[in-house]
């Protein structure tokens, strides 16, 4: 089977140009809501808010953050999962009585 | 107005001993008891108290407040559904536990005095870790000891706050007590010690996801939201807390961006979850307050419907890592939809039940001015749809094709999950009934046009931020370190040291002195003295037998003269 007529076979999700499509969705649905931002005024308690599209950037700068936080502390806390117990039943509930 | 004397979270315990007499019992108690519950705890009006004198005190095993009864019916509804969850595959131990521990949170939110709470309190630790055991492995078993020994430590601390508030003031009372001597801040402690508060945070993610399937869900739902009925009644307005609750809203969106496991990642939100109310209750203003007691309601209906959808992929495909999970809503549509549901509210994406009561915490710190809670409870916001509105149904449900292909969950599953599904729905878009049984009158709108923008930007940005990062958040067979080391790994090697050591010098100690004795024996073996009957080696039981004459003896003198 070739790969195209594979991904003909696929879940509608899975297919690469569908992915393409959700993406072009995507980020026009972003663009709508920071131009929406411009119409409503926001209750300005610190300032900032007002600012263009404060939400947007300040939602997408901090999670980029906190991904590249965890990465880091990652470096440090990440263990093997054996690391406690190395009978423990981390993988599935095989070993359970019922 | 009917005479309500029985403690509605009584019924549910003792109904709960009653469930191992047969299938249509335990089904007839499973439905039959959250019902009878509900109905009970709305038949008196608040203000209703139930008195008991008990050793001199006044106790208060029913005391109906409006903070009590909001807890106490959102409980019931949870054992309820949680019930249809559960009923067909669960084991009637589970079920039994369960409905014990739930019916000790119940008891918590309508008691009105320290030591009924505090008894409630206790039944909740052993239902709760029972729960844990009944799903009967090894893992489970462990983390269940580990787990009972973390709460064990809180309820002591509790009862020596609660026994030296008793000394201090006088007063078992259920109320806002001020942070005066260590009394209270030992009572502070022990509930945030079940709160998932720091240092001890690691006991949820550690015991909550080695449960059955079913258990997580009822897991989720009882101990840490008590916490949060406890600090809000007893702690409204402590400074305290608002670092506290920020810490614990932070580590749980880190460590579930560490996490692999995907029930792990949910108990680590509820750490983050539970630091969204622990803020507002600092907070303290009538609107944080009610933001409060409303997200805890909203919470616990949506995190129960998370762990139901996670709980049914590990029922039908028996894997509970990222890794091995994947491309399920093709079979599986129903239960991927119904989790999504929940991972939007809560996201607390607009018109789901997050957006209209987690909003009223972060409107309570812009009000105040203070600017740093602000912000972080907006960053905050982003990171809770990053690290489980997305990231869970992603790597559950779409990721990469894992090539299984699991039948859909059983249908009470599937209608369980539903309910909560319409709940978090319902609530969203028409928060009215909620609005209206929450402690304070209601002036929040949350229904504007700028806080919709601001929600959808920073929502929809915050997932633009995760399918951008996506190469960074690949899952790795790893677990992360947390305070948990101590007691696991340091605590336990330092054990193992010293008993060594003292085993050694133990040895060599008995080993010296029973030299000596032999030595001592062989020398007196030597003396004429030994050939005396007074130097023999006694049977034990002569010796017995001559203090009862001596002591007979004396009896008899005593008597007669």
């Amino acid at each position: 089977m070739s790969e195209q007529t594979q991904d003909q076979n696929r879940r509608w999700l899975l297919r690469k140009e569908n992915i393409r499509t959700l993406w072009v969705i995507f980020i026009a649905v972003l663009i709508v809501t920071v131009i929406a931002g411009l119409f409503v005024h926001q209750h300005v308690h610190f300032g900032i808010e007002d600012s263009f599209g404060f939400f947007a950037w300040y939602g997408f700068i901090t999670c980029v953050g906190m991904v590249v936080f965890a990465k880091i502390l990652g470096i440090f806390l990440k263990r093997p999962e054996d690391y406690y117990d190395t009978n423990s039943d981390k993988g599935s509930n095989k070993d359970a009585i019922s | 107005m009917s005479e309500l004397l029985f403690p509605p979270g009584l019924l549910l315990i003792f109904g709960a001993l009653l469930m191992p007499l047969g299938q249509h019992v335990r089904n007839g108690l499973i439905f039959g008891l959250p019902v009878l519950c509900l109905i009970l705890i709305w038949s008196a009006p608040v203000g209703y108290v139930v008195t008991l004198p008990f050793l001199g005190f006044e106790l208060e095993p029913i005391r109906i407040t409006t903070m009590g009864r909001l807890f106490a019916t959102v409980f019931s509804l949870m054992v309820l559904v949680g019930g249809i969850f559960a009923y067909k595959q669960a084991s009637t131990l589970e079920l039994s536990a369960a409905f014990a521990y739930a019916g000790s949170a119940i008891g918590v939110t309508l008691s009105g005095d320290l030591i009924t709470l505090f008894i409630f309190w206790e039944i909740m630790a052993i239902g709760s870790t029972l729960v844990i055991w009944a799903a009967r492995h090894e893992g489970a078993y462990r983390a269940s000891v580990r787990y009972l020994m973390v709460h064990l430590l809180g309820g002591l601390l509790l009862m020596i706050g609660i026994a030296g508030h008793v000394v201090d003031t006088g007063s078992i009372r259920f109320e806002a007590l001020s942070l005066e001597s260590i009394s209270q801040y030992l009572i502070l402690a022990g509930f945030l010690i079940n709160a998932g508060a720091p240092p001890l945070s690691a006991w949820i993610a550690d015991a909550y996801p080695e449960a059955s399937p079913s258990g997580s869900v009822f897991l989720s739902a009882f101990t840490t939201k008590t916490a949060v009925f406890t600090l809000l009644i007893a702690f409204p307005g402590t400074w305290l807390l608002i670092p506290i609750g920020i810490y614990m809203i932070f580590y749980g969106i880190i460590y579930a961006l560490l996490e692999n496991d995907m029930r792990r990642i949910l108990a680590y939100s509820i750490v983050n979850q539970v630091g969204f109310m622990v803020t507002g209750i600092g907070l303290g203003t009538e609107m944080a307050l009610n933001g409060a007691a409303a997200h805890a309601f909203a919470h616990i209906i949506y995190k129960a419907l998370l762990l139901m959808s996670a709980g049914a992929v590990l029922y039908r495909t028996g894997k509970r890592r990222c890794t091995d999970l994947g491309g399920l809503f093709q079979t599986m549509p129903w239960t991927a939809t119904l989790g999504i549901i929940g991972a939007l509210a809560i996201s607390s994406f607009p018109f789901t039940s997050g957006f209209v009561t987690k909003s009223m915490i972060a409107q309570s710190a812009a009000d105040q001015h203070l600017i740093y809670v602000w912000f972080a409870l907006a960053a905050a916001s982003a990171g809770v749809f990053l690290h489980a509105g997305i990231k869970f149904p992603w790597f559950v449900f779409f990721q990469k094709d894992s090539g299984m292909r699991p039948p859909e969950a059983p249908r009470n599953m599937l209608l369980a999950m539903t309910v909560f599904a319409v709940f978090c729905i319902g609530l969203g878009v028409y928060p009215e009934p909620l609005y209206a049984i929450l402690p304070f009158a209601v002036t929040y709108e949350p229904y504007t046009a700028a806080h919709l923008v601001a929600q959808f930007q920073l929502l929809l940005f915050a997932g633009l931020a995760f399918f951008v990062m996506l190469p960074m958040m690949k899952r790795t067979l790893t677990i992360s370190l947390d305070f948990d080391w101590f007691y696991r790994k340091l605590l336990y090697a330092t054990a193992t040291t010293i008993s060594n050591r003292t085993a050694s010098i133990s040895n060599v100690f008995s080993n010296s002195t029973q030299h000596a004795w032999k030595s001592f024996q062989t020398g007196f073996q030597r003396t004429r003295v030994s050939q005396y009957h007074l130097a023999d080696n006694w049977p034990t039981g002569s010796m017995v037998l001559w203090i009862g004459v001596i002591l007979g003896g004396y009896l008899l003198v005593d008597i007669y003269f």
